[in-house]
């Protein structure tokens, strides 16, 4: 039998095999997104970028525990001018890039977006479900069907890249605010940021680790909820889903993808099984895949429907 | 799920005792045994306040020290600490220095050049390499920023004020030095400016060369990238790159990140580090 086929559209961007570099990961300069390309990645989201410049939260900011990361980063990142900067002529690296961009306010979107007009990413992402950055995400209410239409509707006229709206797993009717989204016109859905907040204390130092005190749980403690998540945006949306949430091998990949989603997310198992898993899962994927008789990825989205 | 190691979190160890190594220099001491090799790092917690990355500079069988500088507020608040007060340890991490086959089991000749504070990320490789043919070059600002001048019966020193050594830089008599010992390996850890006049020296003559760098860090752990230095993550593929490795790091002497990743020259990174 032939190898299966892993070669993925998104929303029209054509991508080698369905894994993305989620924003966050690895994802500040040019040079890194060159080195996830060389380990297999399909596409690469950069770290988020807010209008000013950003140092985020103190150290510690990012902390390991036996089910995956505890993070309060607190979106540190140089500002829209900056990361025009670093990446422009974007044709360097060989995958497509989506930029991640935050904000308070509608208009400091779209500010952020006027700044990055004259760069080649593919998409924008909206993470509106940040779980630890005052002033952004979660903390300033923007989980809500209202405050997810207002945005998107702002940047869907300020830009003609597909948007993707990124969601948090703690919105209990996440399907609704997924059409909210599709209905202001995203063009796909990026299901989940991390979950939360949580808390690790040091019982020694009687202290919270994460200087922010709490943090967003991703890895292997999120990936069911990350997995029930999706399965319940596909029910409600027609647009494309990135199934992003403790995704750390190929049946995890797969898993996700009978869910609904289209592409796959990865970003902790980095951490676990090292730069290379992107190419590793897509092994394991095509393994699978020959063994079960499937020849594109196309042929799993939602077959945990039927 | 994964098997988590003690010291991917914070572990709380008592400081044991506290050495006075110069102005401003403390050494502080944790009768811990630690898994650790030259060149590698750990981030030091202080609860509550923020945690930062240290070099070993002291090690033995059941013990290990780190060695302080007091410049902001961190490193203030570390200063006041004494024996029996408790940090949070976790690590090691990185990727320390190697011993290529040709200086093993003392053959070899090897030259150590440690600059300001970063001679305490070269101290324990010092005590691996007392069985070759070692020098041992040490510079600083003026006399009494230098520390461990005692601890090596051979050492040269230098202060770019001339107070005490000589005055200068270890790297005016690397020349010399080598028509001397024709060195196999040349190691730093010190100011970039210092470390890139090493590797230039170093790939000119044809001689392996490893240096130790500095960035600011967030996840220490290879994830999140606020240490990048092109393409490398100099908390995990680091802090330790050989010649070849730096040779494609075309930001090593000339630029690092703030801490909001923004991309400046490296006397405006270490403006922003002494504040």
């Amino acid at each position: 039998m032939s190898i299966p086929n892993l070669n993925t559209d998104l929303c029209g961007i054509k991508m080698s095999n369905p894994t993305i570099l989620p924003s966050g990961f690895l994802g500040t300069s040019k040079s890194l997104l060159k080195r996830v390309a060389a380990n297999g990645v399909g596409a690469a989201t950069i770290k988020s970028v807010s209008f000013e410049a950003r140092e985020g939260h103190k150290n510690p900011t990012v902390i390991p525990f036996e089910a995956g990361l505890l993070n309060a980063v607190g979106y540190s990142n140089p500002g829209a001018e900056e990361t025009a900067r670093e990446f422009a002529n974007l044709k360097d690296v060989s995958i497509p890039v989506i930029a991640s961009i935050i904000g308070t306010e509608p208009d400091d979107f779209v500010r952020v977006v006027d700044k990055l007009s004259q760069t080649e990413f593919s998409a924008i992402e909206l993470p509106l479900s940040c779980p630890h950055t005052p002033g952004f995400g979660l903390l300033a209410g923007q989980g809500t069907p209202e405050s997810t239409g207002q945005i998107v509707s702002a940047v869907r006229k300020a830009s003609e890249l597909p948007i993707f709206v990124k969601l948090s797993p703690n919105i209990p009717e996440i399907g609704n605010l997924a059409k909210a989204a599709e209905n202001a016109g995203a063009d796909a859905i990026t299901a989940v940021n991390t979950l939360g907040p949580g808390m690790l204390i040091n019982i020694e130092a009687r202290k919270p680790i994460l200087s922010f005190k709490v943090g967003g749980v991703s890895g292997q403690a999120l990936r069911p909820v990350a997995t029930r998540c999706v399965y319940d945006i596909y029910e409600s949306v027609k647009i494309p889903i990135i199934g992003t949430g403790g995704v750390s091998t190929g049946r995890h990949a797969i898993e996700m993808i009978m869910a609904g989603a289209t592409a796959v997310g990865v970003g902790t198992g980095i951490y676990e099984r090292g730069i290379d898993i992107f190419r590793k899962i897509c092994r394991e994927m095509e393994t699978w895949m020959s063994e079960n008789n499937y020849n594109s990825v196309h042929e799993m989205i939602g077959i945990a429907h039927e | 799920m994964n098997e988590i190691s003690p010291l991917d979190q914070p572990v709380m160890m008592k400081i044991d005792k506290i050495v006075d190594e110069s102005d401003g220099t403390k050494s502080f001491m944790f009768k811990h045994k630690l898994d650790y090799n030259p060149g590698q790092f750990i981030m030091v917690w202080l609860p509550g306040i923020d945690e930062k990355p240290f070099a070993v500079s002291y090690l033995g069988d059941d013990f290990f020290g780190i060695t302080v500088l007091e410049r902001g507020k961190y490193t203030k608040l570390l200063h006041k600490m004494g024996p029996g007060d408790q940090l949070g340890i976790r690590g090691p991490f990185g990727h320390g220095f190697s011993f290529p086959d040709n200086i093993t089991d003392g053959k070899g000749s090897v030259c150590v050049i440690g600059g300001g504070c970063g001679m305490a990320s070269v101290t324990v490789l010092i005590e691996r390499l007392q069985n070759n043919n070692l020098t041992v070059l040490m510079g600083a600002a003026t006399s009494t920023s230098l520390f461990f001048k005692n601890r090596y019966k051979d050492i040269t020193l230098f202060t770019d004020d001339g107070s005490e050594g000589i005055k200068g830089y270890p790297t005016d008599i690397l020349e010399d030095l080598h028509n001397k010992h024709r060195y196999d390996i040349m190691y730093t850890c010190g100011p970039e400016v210092m470390m890139s006049k090493v590797y230039e020296f170093c790939k000119k003559h044809d001689i392996q060369f490893e240096a130790s760098l500095e960035r600011y860090m967030k996840c220490g752990i290879g994830i999140c990238g606020q240490c990048v230095c092109d393409g490398q993550m100099v908390c995990k593929d680091g802090p330790v790159f050989d010649l070849q490795a730096l040779s494609n790091m075309n930001d090593f002497g000339k630029h690092s990140l703030l801490k909001s990743g923004k991309r400046v020259s490296l006397k405006e990174y270490a403006d922003w580090k002494s504040c």
